[in-house]
């Protein structure tokens, strides 16, 4: 469960930071009148804040599902698989999308109708192309006769990959609606917003890849026997 | 020394409001059925759960004859006393308790509390509620399907809960308590991610988070933990219906079942106790913690005195929040766990006995020398601090290792969790449900209907429970459903039980009286008024009652005050409310 929990103290040391300038201090009782954030517009908008929020709640989903598969890695049936090239492969085509989607903020930040465009279409469909790839990876397995019961290692790289691709889709339903939108009229302040919460959502995405990457081709593992050495 | 008595500050004129988008229903379905308003949603989430608990209700009716009066009820066989517990727990805890404190009160008072028009998000909000009510018809579901419902225990621990001799087990009990585990979470999350940007940006000019009233404190930090907690169990879910569909073996063992050998091997029952407490420690404090913000806020109110430390509490809220993440395997002491494992878990727990108690003080010098008027709001609320000390500190003997050990799978256990998790909470969902019925519904709940269910809840509540102490601590298991015939146990527990059986129905009937009040009062239950309670919150003044849709008429409350001046002196009445600027109304009465 270590993996959880780091994970949480980080989350409780920003909580923290965020509090602490929050006037938990003050003295509500003696203080009367108008205080705050009087006239000032939210500096954040809603939307923003909800995304943030949601993504520490996947984060918090993909941690555990890290912890459990330390904790189910240590006993002995466990057969590590090897690591397929594709995934090499899709690692790059997400990262391309990421990028597609960052070329999209800044195309929405100048205006550039056209650019978005094919920025936010470049995006989705080098996001299918993972999908695709993930699914490949699977079908290799399939034909090595690795399937999803033969081994835990096995259940895991099945379940870890279709639980960040089901996210993915999810993400693809709000990508379409964007695209939707922008092929509909001029760039607005909404669109850039809904533009940039996509991309966000994209880069975390590829960074919880970035994890699940490390985790299954087992060089967590190495990483944390090295430091178990050190520190023994 | 400071002089803290309330004055008069300079009112602000009301600023331009932006234009709200606010989805204004047309017709009859989307007002009172497919709606936005957090108010109605608030109001479907709760009658959604209040039902689906009077099945669990009827449940412990079933398990307290078959404990009581064993033998005597032919149809209740030991699975299906299996499945009452098990429906029993899980229904409570997260089908009612979880699902009425924050979709509930959550989504009634975190709007009108903060000065917000609604939830950020209505559609997501709406969204919430649906799947959460698909969530409870799998779970009916299961009553139906062959085999019944699960009968493994609220736990679900593996391996036993899919094997065949667990009623449910082989059958599609468990699929669909895990399917409708797996979509409740998925609409909590939607509920949840609103509640907390709400509160984060909806809150009108000049509420900071410290003039928050404490009741939307609890709400929020319970959002906020069970946002981070639910997870825990989505993932035990998921890979538990892999375990049960797919053949993995993530938490199954290698087993011989009737003599045969299963295809499951290797797997870790532990690892899901792990992820199953850390999910369901914090889970204790999710219901906990909006039964404290709203007790706060009660016991103020009623006492006519400003809560007592503030700031304390607000900080004992956010600590408890924050420890409760720490402490999960103080549930799993006798999992065989490596002795330094449960030496920490215990210090953490008794750790978090500290902010707990901080605020029980706090309560206690609130009401000290307060203008304690005992109405029944006020009187669930004293219930509950006694209560919740008497659960709490049985709690003390559990933490420690040594101590919990004999005592793990007692009775003692089932009787200290009932009064902490069970009672406690509920007795402020009593509380709660009369002191806001007014705003509600614009009629008062009837008074003595409410004497009536108090003292039969409340007494009977303790004629249940303090008995199931001794019941336990003589070695009486848990989940059993008959103990008759066993060497070590005297013949006076079976007297005990058909005591304690008989108060379970007289408690369970006496709801039936409350029950009742709900719906006769909102015809003949007396005209509230707007406030009747002479409350400060921000609820309270709004220009309807029951409030409109967009809670506050055209221009949004500005706050000038924290949520709990009462007997101001010199005010004309003696309270200032939060919107009040305080001034032309002082200087009326000077």
């Amino acid at each position: 469960m270590s993996v959880i929990v780091v994970f949480l103290l980080v989350l409780a040391c920003l909580a923290g930071w965020w509090l602490s300038r929050q006037g938990l201090m003050s003295k509500p009782w003696l203080e009367q009148g108008v205080v705050g954030h009087l006239g000032e517009q939210p500096t954040l908008p809603a939307e923003r804040i909800a995304l943030v929020v949601f993504l520490a709640v996947v984060g918090a989903l993909f941690a555990l599902f890290a912890s459990a598969y330390f904790m189910r890695m240590e006993l002995p049936d466990w057969r590590s698989l090897p690591v397929s090239r594709v995934l090499w492969l899709n690692t790059g085509i997400l990262v391309l999308s990421s990028a597609a989607l960052q070329c999209a903020v800044f195309a929405a930040r100048r205006r550039q109708a056209d650019t978005l465009k094919l920025a936010l279409v470049t995006g989705g469909i080098s996001a299918l192309t993972f999908l695709a790839g993930q699914l490949f990876a699977w079908q290799e397995l399939f034909a090595n006769g690795d399937f999803l019961a033969d081994n835990p290692a096995n259940s895991f790289f099945y379940l870890l990959t279709g639980m960040h691709g089901l996210h993915i889709l999810g993400g693809l339903v709000a990508l379409a609606r964007v695209t939707a939108k922008a092929w509909d009229g001029p760039v607005t302040d909404r669109l850039q917003l809904s533009t940039e919460l996509c991309a966000t959502y994209w880069h975390f995405l590829l960074f919880v890849w970035f994890g699940l990457f490390v985790l299954l081709a087992g060089w967590a593992a190495d990483f944390i026997d090295i430091c178990r050495q050190l520190l023994t | 020394m400071v002089d803290v008595t309330p004055g008069a500050v300079a009112p602000v004129p009301p600023a331009e409001v932006p234009e709200v988008e606010l989805y204004h229903p047309h017709s009859w379905w989307t007002k009172y059925v497919f709606s936005q308003d957090a108010k109605v949603i608030a109001i479907q989430y709760s009658g959604t759960a209040i039902a689906i608990g009077l099945v669990a209700l009827v449940l412990s009716w079933l398990m307290r004859l078959q404990l009581g009066f064993p033998g005597t009820f032919d149809f209740i066989t030991p699975e299906a006393y299996y499945q009452f517990i098990t429906m029993h727990g899980m229904i409570m805890v997260i089908y009612l308790l979880t699902a009425l404190f924050l979709g509930g009160f959550g989504n009634y008072l975190i709007p009108l509390m903060v000065g917000a028009r609604d939830m950020v998000f209505p559609y997501v909000n709406m969204l919430s509620y649906w799947i959460y009510l698909l969530a409870v018809l799998v779970l009916v579901a299961s009553f139906f399907v062959p085999g019944g419902p699960t009968g493994g225990g609220w736990t679900l621990y593996p391996p036993q809960i899919i094997l065949s001799g667990t009623p449910g087990g082989q059958g599609a009990g468990i699929i669909l308590m895990l399917v409708s585990l797996i979509l409740f979470i998925i609409g909590f999350t939607m509920g949840g991610l609103n509640y907390v940007v709400t509160v984060l940006q909806g809150r009108t000019r000049g509420m900071t988070l410290m003039r928050m009233p404490l009741t939307v404190w609890g709400i929020f930090t319970a959002t906020v933990m069970a946002l981070l907690a639910f997870p825990a169990l989505f993932v035990a879910c998921v890979m538990m219906l892999f375990d049960r569909l797919l053949g993995t073996s993530f938490f199954m063992p290698a087993l011989v079942e009737m003599g045969e050998q299963l295809s499951y091997g290797g797997g870790s029952p532990i690892l899901f106790q792990h992820l199953f407490w850390f999910f369901g420690h914090p889970e204790v404090y999710i219901v906990a913690l909006p039964a404290f913000g709203i007790v706060s806020d009660l016991i103020s109110t009623h006492a006519r005195k400003n809560i007592f430390g503030y700031r304390m509490m607000v900080w004992a809220i956010v600590a408890i929040g924050a420890l409760s993440f720490i402490v999960w395997a103080h549930h799993m002491y006798v999992s065989g766990m490596h002795p330094y494992f449960g030496f920490f878990f215990a210090t953490t727990t008794l750790i978090i006995a500290i902010p707990t108690a901080i605020k029980v003080y706090n309560w206690v010098l609130t009401l000290w020398r307060g203008d304690i008027h005992l109405t029944i709001p006020m009187l669930f609320a004293l219930a509950f601090i006694v209560t919740f000390v008497n659960g709490g500190l049985t709690g003390l003997f559990l933490g420690n290792v040594v101590v919990d050990v004999p005592l793990s799978d007692t009775m003692f256990v089932v009787a200290h969790f009932h009064m902490v998790m069970g009672v406690a909470p509920i007795l402020v969902i009593f509380g709660a449900i009369y002191h806001w019925y007014p705003k509600i519904t614009g009629r008062m709940l009837d008074e003595t209907m409410g004497q009536l269910h108090f003292w039969i809840t409340f007494i009977g509540a303790y004629a249940i429970f303090f008995p199931m102490h001794y019941v336990g601590l003589v070695g009486v298991p848990r989940r059993y459903p008959d103990i008759s015939g066993t060497a070590f146990i005297p013949e006076s527990v079976s007297t005990l039980n058909a005591f304690i059986t008989v108060a379970a129905l007289i408690v369970g009937f006496a709801q039936m009286v409350f029950l009742f009040n709900l719906f006769w009062s909102l015809r003949f239950g007396r005209e509230a008024g707007g406030n009747p309670w002479r409350a400060t919150t921000l609820e309270w003044q709004t220009p309807e009652t029951p409030p409109a849709h967009g809670n506050f008429g055209k221009e949004l409350p500005i706050v000038y005050r924290w949520a709990y001046d009462y007997s101001v002196p010199g005010a004309k009445e003696d309270f200032l409310a939060q919107n009040d600027p305080g001034g032309p109304r002082a200087a009326a009465s000077a």
